[in-house]
């Protein structure tokens, strides 16, 4: 099979600058991503430590076992991915196409089971407002803004990495990738490992933690 | 103090003038004797940079801990009050100040105080973030909504003085002024007598307990258990869940706004919320009054 | 080094980048760094002019202590008016996406940015921003201040908020971009031979504020998302009546705008640098001191935040904390001041335009910079912070450093940028009177500060009227001081003298092509052999003819 020659940006003296370049900026991206969700951690973990009692209360009402099972989700989509990384990097387009789909499947896994278990919060009256299951001073509903707000975010970042990948894939599928240029197949993989350590930060704070207090 | 503060911003003033003068007058030698065209000796120095530039870090560095030190050790006397002192409340409110005395008399943008005493205020607001600054005392703190902070100063001389908010709190912010009027002890006497109503806070405070029920469950011969006051202030307070927490004025009005948040250990989750029925004033009277209680012993210790 | 030979030849061939397409269109949708960069100084300067009417209101308003030029809640609305523009839309890209965009190509021998399909996008997410802002002003604006302090803004004030706050939300995701390009087009665009060490200060500076831009901004995303949703839904985060935390706010928005502020002065510090060694014909004395310096206040500058909250009811051993930080961040800009003045020490010094710029530069952002030490005191702030005080000391950063910084910059490298040389003696003139003008209005607020005059105030106490009016004063002069060069600037697109490619003899990359520029920069990638300065040659020269004279 010949090998792929990606397109040369006019800015780049070389593939190998190129290649370089979009690491750092996916990176450098990541950092930002850290800090942008940092503020959401900063909050939870200020209000836990002040109502430690009624984030307790709350926090046993999330569904455990759906949550479990989605970070198990997440986990094997991140080995699929990496599996597709391998697959670019030894020229195997076959596995590298089948692998991106695989990945793309447990996203999709997961924003369904997730949009299960948020059906499932509003029967049980976890949405904040007037049919909150705790109402007069109880700081319940605040450990629940911060269980929407978060995992929506999250959400949100999966259903652009699927989108990404369903991209990457296409382009693999065409024969856009070999062994010696691969770049958006690592940085989508990058991406999507980013995205499921947020979750396993995620998972333990809003699901584990005085889960049996 | 305030006197301090201004020693302190003289020292600023004049190592600020050390060092421009430091920047400056080496600039304009340079900038004249090294003119484009002006014949100089330009011949470049053979100097080890690192050695100089080690002296001008080292040296400012040590000027700044020293400064640090300087201000933080003033700070923490400005932020410490003595243990006497004349108290007073205050409550910020959209777009006023409004001052109740221990001895009662209440005040509007106004505070009258006696010369030669160490005044406290505690403070809230009832809305947003104001400021409660007193220029010429040299003193500043902002009233947060939801927590109480305090402020203290010593007037010596007789006078009046502004007060200002001095954080932005909406359309009539900086009409939010009014004086501080510092008295000669036996004119503020008088004066206070001659307003004075008919209740101190403290008594309003027991009247206020009566008024709103709390002495239903938290007085004697009650079906509800609920904790007796009595002794409580002051002290340790064991929590539902382990914890163990001061009973001091933010407690205590968290206690009476928010009481599912924190409940005493041994006791159920029974006693409804306050929120909106009580005023900023009437929670600083109710305090003052189960303050008054800390100092009496709880009746099940008696026995 | 005069433009000759091969380098004219291809100036007269080729065309440069603004002959380069003349279509709207080859403008609004153009990847070439240097048309964003003026697409961002077109942008910038409207942004500008609205904010410097709306301070041109304030002061005329507060010429009388009980003035009636506008209501309460106008006034409460211009200054947030302001200070939103000044910050977010005029000072954060000043330098940075208007010169950085610009010259940091060209400064490293390269052909464009890392992402220039990115660049270009920034400036579409800084423009919807704008125009979102501007939006909420038309619509009756908003009285919160820039800094939003909630409970006011999240339930009390009755203005367009959140409007202005997603404006800010999207601008400031093109920043983040923005910062994001250069950090990857500095660490890996170097032509050869250009190692960390051989790169010109102003690269230094703008490597450290696109690092701020990066880490820094998306927490004030974060915080003005919160805000936004605790004042649609009343969540309880910053409301104390529902539990929540005031002063919450206070920290997430200071962690992200104290750094804000050196992203603000790191670019001005790093044309500075550019201009005293280009005028004084010198390296800059101890180079590797001042290109650390610029990392080191962007690391320090994180951890400074609480000095804005020194009253705010924090714990006063936070205070102290902060405070000692505090102090200590002010030494790595203190050894940019003493390095900038011993290059001057036998250098070989002229007083262009630019020059002057930086010398009005390194006078008042040393005088902002020690009132800082006043603020940095604990027991002084108690007393200074939120007044005129603290006003007087970030203008004189941000206007007698920064806006200096810029202009300074902008004379600089106006050959460059427009093919035309701007009128000298103008701009000398407009220089001074800028400096006169800034002078008569900041410092009578220092003073004024410390007898107790608060801000945010249209209404004040009469004994404070005396230096109102010698600022409102001074500020009718400064205006002047900033009309001149837009008047200038713009005839000398038609009428200034045709630039050659170095018309300051200056070293650096970006001068080794012609006035303007072609769009690609360089026909070859420049290979970098000398260190960076390098005038000693001709100062050898220049010393042989002393000694042979």
């Amino acid at each position: 099979m010949p090998e792929a020659s990606p397109a040369l940006a006019e800015q780049f003296e070389n593939l190998e600058q190129q290649r370089e370049a979009a690491r750092l900026g996916l990176w450098t991206f990541l950092a930002t991503e850290i800090l942008f969700f940092g503020g959401l951690f900063l909050g939870y973990i200020v209000y836990r430590h002040a109502y430690p009692h009624d984030f307790a209360v709350a926090g046993k009402r999330t569904n455990v076992f759906l949550g479990g099972a989605n970070t198990a989700v997440l986990l094997t989509s991140s080995l699929t991915m990496a599996l597709a990384v391998h697959a670019a990097q030894e020229n195997r387009t076959k596995i590298l196409v089948r692998c991106l789909l695989l990945t793309i499947f447990f996203g999709l896994v997961f924003l369904g089971v997730k949009a299960l278990e948020y059906t499932q919060d509003i029967h049980e009256h976890l949405l904040p407002g007037p049919s909150f299951f705790a109402q007069g001073g109880s700081r319940a509903e605040l450990f629940f803004y911060f269980y929407w707000a978060m995992t929506a975010l999250h959400g949100f970042h999966v259903l652009v990495g699927i989108c990404v990948l369903g991209v990457v894939a296409v382009l693999s599928a065409r024969g856009h990738y070999s062994a010696g240029y691969h770049n958006l197949v690592e940085l989508t993989g990058l991406y999507w490992h980013f995205v499921d350590i947020i979750w396993i930060f995620l998972y333990p704070l809003l699901y584990l933690i005085d889960r049996h207090s | 103090m305030a006197g301090q503060v201004d020693l302190l911003y003289l020292g600023l003033t004049l190592i600020s003038v050390f060092y421009l003068a430091l920047i400056f007058v080496p600039m304009t030698f340079c900038l004249f004797k090294y003119r484009r065209g002006r014949p100089a000796d330009r011949t470049p120095i053979r100097l080890k940079t690192w050695k100089v530039e080690i002296i001008w870090t080292i040296i400012p560095a040590f000027m700044m801990l020293g400064l640090f030190g300087w201000a933080a050790d003033l700070y923490y006397q400005m932020e410490r009050p003595p243990a006497s002192a004349l108290e007073a409340t205050v409550v910020g409110k959209q777009w006023m100040w409004k001052i109740q005395h221990a001895e009662g008399n209440r005040e509007i943008n106004e505070l009258h105080v006696p010369a030669g005493r160490t005044i406290k205020l505690t403070m809230t607001s009832e809305d947003v973030i104001h400021s409660f600054y007193l220029p010429a005392f040299r003193l500043k703190q902002d009233v947060v909504p939801g927590r109480y902070v305090t402020e203290w100063f010593r007037p010596t001389k007789a006078g009046s003085y502004h007060i200002f908010c001095a954080e932005f709190c909406g359309a009539d912010h900086s009409m939010m002024g009014g004086n501080i009027i510092v008295m000669a002890p036996a004119d503020y006497q008088t004066w206070l007598n001659t307003g004075r109503p008919s209740d101190n806070l403290v008594a309003s405070g027991e009247r206020l307990f009566r008024e709103l029920g709390c002495s239903g469950c938290h007085a004697g011969g009650t079906i509800i258990r609920a904790p007796r006051l009595e002794g409580v202030y002051g002290k340790p307070v064991p929590l539902q869940g382990g914890q163990i927490v001061m009973a001091d004025d933010q407690y205590i009005r968290d206690s009476i706004l928010l009481p599912a948040s924190q409940i005493a250990a041994g006791y159920a989750n029974v006693m409804p919320s306050y929120q909106g029925r009580i005023s900023e004033e009437q929670l600083f009277q109710v305090i003052a009054y189960i303050k008054d209680l800390g100092d009496k012993q709880s009746p099940e210790e008696g026995k | 080094m005069n433009a000759t030979g091969p380098i004219k030849a291809m100036a007269e061939t080729e065309k440069n980048y603004l002959t380069a397409g003349h279509t709207l269109g080859s403008w609004l949708f153009t990847t070439d760094h240097k048309r964003i960069g003026i697409l961002y100084l077109l942008s910038i300067l409207l942004f500008f002019a609205v904010a410097a009417l709306a301070a041109a209101v304030m002061r005329i308003e507060l010429l009388s202590p009980h003035g009636h030029l506008v209501l309460n809640e106008t006034y409460n609305k211009l200054f947030t008016l302001h200070g939103v523009l000044m910050v977010w839309f005029f000072l954060i890209p000043s330098i940075p996406a208007v010169l950085g965009n610009f010259v940091i190509p060209m400064m490293l021998g390269a052909r464009d940015v890392a992402f220039p399909k990115l660049n270009l996008l920034s400036w579409y997410l800084f423009m919807v921003g704008g125009v979102l802002v501007l939006y909420s002003i038309l619509v009756g604006g908003v009285d919160t201040g820039w800094t939003f302090y909630t409970p006011f803004s999240s339930t009390y004030s009755n203005t367009h908020v959140i409007t202005m706050a997603t404006g800010i939300f999207i601008a400031g995701f093109g920043s983040i971009l923005t910062g994001l390009n250069f950090i990857i087009t500095i660490q890996k665009m170097r032509c050869p031979g250009m190692t960390w060490f051989r790169m010109p200060l102003f690269l230094w500076s703008l490597y450290a504020t696109s690092l701020i831009l990066v880490l820094a901004t998306p927490v004030l995303a974060i915080t003005l998302a919160l805000m936004a949703l605790e004042r649609i839904w009343g969540i309880g985060i910053f409301d104390p009546k529902l539990g929540g935390d005031p002063i919450l706010f206070q920290h997430l928005f200071w962690f992200y705008s104290h750094p804000a502020v050196y992203i603000m002065i790191l670019p001005g510090m790093g044309v500075v640098s550019e201009l005293i060694a280009c005028f004084a014909r010198k390296a800059i004395f101890g180079y590797e001191w001042v290109a650390l310096a610029s990392v080191a206040i962007a690391v320090l500058g994180f951890l400074v935040w609480g000095h804005h909250m020194f009253v705010s009811s924090q714990s006063i051993y936070a205070g102290m904390v902060f405070s000692l930080l505090s102090y200590i961040v002010a030494i790595p800009s203190a050894i940019k001041v003493f390095n900038w003045t011993a290059t001057l020490y036998k250098g070989s010094i002229s007083f262009e335009t630019p020059m002057l710029y930086a010398l009005g530069f390194i006078g008042l952002f040393t005088i902002g910079g020690l009132t800082g030490l006043f603020l940095a005191a604990l027991a002084v702030d108690v007393h200074v912070t939120d007044t005129y005080f603290v006003v007087a000391h970030f203008h004189y950063i941000m206007v007698g450093g920064m806006v200096m910084g810029f202009m300074g910059g902008l004379h600089y490298w106006w050959p460059k940028i427009s093919g035309r040389m701007y009128p000298e003696k103008l701009g000398q003139l407009a220089a001074f009177i800028t400096f006169i003008g800034f002078n008569l209005t900041f410092f009578p607020q220092f003073i004024m500060g410390y007898l107790g005059m608060p801000r945010r105030y249209h209404n004040y106490a009469p004994e404070f009227q005396i230096y109102h009016v010698l600022s409102t004063a001074g500020a009718s002069i400064l205006g002047v001081g900033y009309l001149l060069p837009v008047i200038y600037l713009l005839w000398s697109l038609r009428r200034g003298k045709k630039a050659p490619a170095n018309p300051w003899n200056a070293t650096g990359l970006e001068w080794q092509t012609p006035s303007p520029p072609p769009v690609r920069n360089f026909e070859t990638t420049p290979v970098v052999i000398t260190e960076p300065y390098d005038y000693s040659t001709e100062l050898d020269e220049k010393n042989a003819e002393v000694e042979n004279a």
